[in-house]
């Protein structure tokens, strides 16, 4: 069996800080020692990742429905009160200008919900040993992982119009709790893409050999049954 | 003979050689195609020279009003930090302390830290505790999240257009400036390099 070598298989470890290589002396077993380069202390997968991926990401969904239903704001002109969800925010915009309207639709809308499938899908198939297009899967985190921040628009959005729009009666700007809640999934999601360890993709996948495509070992070829947990 | 050293895609695992030191090479991940490094040019004295450039620009985005709001002869100036004081005197602090964090403290830190370890590496010299800044470095990076805001005040501008008129202020063009340098010490930083330094240092 010519399984890829990885640092684990070798008793290895990277360490997530400094990036350097070291012997952990087993392949089986989390060191419990600082890097000899920056002290921080190493691990060979990041500890606890799927729980942790899990329970942001339902955090996330949960507080994803008060943050699209509640308004982010309250706009008040000449007297005139009117409430905004993030959705009827983009409704108003389409008409002033719709290039942009789809901007702040994708980013605050599917972006979320979008981040929150995929790193579920991805824990999902981590979990069940799938061996389905490692590489394709991996790609697909690092865009989940860099898309994130752009869901903050809408905050920023409030926050420049209350800093404006501040003339008492005439006109002015409230931020309402809606936009608590967004800025919660934002950060939930980050931090629930910051907790997966795609390292766990190639585990699941058995180590795929790198240049033979898929010639895994016989007996874990059709991989029929998930055998449970994470190593 | 280049020297090399074997490192462990942080993506999936596999370990590879690669060379150090060879400014000007970079290498991809032979099985997930993750960026292994990147060898810069120079990578101190350019990384240091857009993070001064960084600094005057950031001074100017924070002091100088960045939109001014005109409504039938009513003016209202708004800086950065107006935005977080208004969000929290309307009893919306965590909402302020977010903003604070991602547009302001993030950016600022980021710049502070990048000055902090490259002017002693510039100098020839290892900065004192180096590995804690770069991992405060790494952590501050991912709330930085200036580009945002900018679609966030474009956004705010449509929506206030038929209302009243905008002027832009100074501190917009210095912000999105900002934006772009910033992004450029970031892509010119090589990581790997700079804790190379602490091993020859230590």
């Amino acid at each position: 069996m010519s399984a890829a070598p990885t640092a684990r298989s070798l008793g290895m470890a990277t360490c997530h800080e400094c990036g350097l290589l070291v012997r952990t002396g087993s392949t089986t077993e989390e060191p419990a020692f600082a890097c000899p380069r920056c002290r921080a202390s190493v691990h060979v997968r990041k500890h606890d990742s799927l729980r942790r991926v899990w329970a942001l990401l339902f955090a996330a969904a949960v507080l994803y429905i008060p943050a699209n239903t509640f308004p982010i704001m309250t706009t008040t002109y000449l007297g005139a009160a009117q409430s905004d969800t993030i959705m009827s925010g983009v409704i108003y915009l389409a008409q002033e200008d719709w290039p942009l309207a789809v901007v702040v639709f994708v980013a605050s809308v599917m972006v979320p919900i979008v981040k929150i499938v995929v790193l579920a899908f991805l824990a999902a198939s981590v979990r069940a040993r799938s061996r389905w297009r490692p590489a394709d899967r991996t790609r697909l985190y690092r865009i989940t992982e860099s898309i994130g921040p752009w869901s903050m628009v809408d905050v920023y959005v409030v926050t420049v119009l209350v800093a404006l729009v501040r003339l008492d009666a005439l006109a002015s700007v409230e931020a309402e709790v809606g936009a608590i809640f967004f800025g919660a999934v934002v950060v939930l999601t980050i931090f629930a893409a910051e907790s997966f360890d795609p390292r766990l993709i190639w585990d699941a996948a058995g180590d795929a050999p790198v240049d033979e495509p898929t010639a895994a070992p016989p007996g874990l070829v059709s991989g029929g049954e998930p055998e449970g947990g994470v190593a | 003979m280049v020297p090399e050293e074997f490192v462990a895609c942080h993506d999936c695992d596999l370990i590879h050689r690669i060379p150090v030191g060879q400014e000007g090479r970079s290498g991809r991940c032979t099985r997930c195609g993750a960026v292994l490094f990147n060898h810069k040019r120079n990578t101190v004295e350019r990384t240091l020279a857009l993070t001064a450039a960084g600094a005057v620009l950031f001074a100017v985005a924070n002091l100088f009003p960045f939109l001014s709001f005109d409504m039938q002869g009513r003016v209202t100036e708004t800086t950065l930090l107006s935005g977080v004081v208004e969000l929290w005197s309307q009893g919306m602090g965590v909402l302020a302390v977010l903003v604070l964090l991602t547009a302001v403290i993030a950016p600022g830190v980021q710049l502070s830290l990048l000055g902090y370890v490259l002017v002693p590496l510039h100098a020839g010299r290892v900065p004192w505790r180096l590995e804690l800044a770069l991992r405060a470095l790494r952590r501050i990076e991912t709330w930085s999240m200036m580009e945002v805001f900018l679609i966030g005040i474009l956004v705010a501008l449509v929506k206030l257009g038929r209302m009243a008129e905008i002027v832009p202020g100074p501190a917009i063009y210095s912000f999105a400036i900002l934006i772009l340098v910033l992004a450029g010490a970031a892509a010119t930083l090589d990581r790997r390099a700079v804790w190379q330094r602490l091993t020859v240092g230590a």
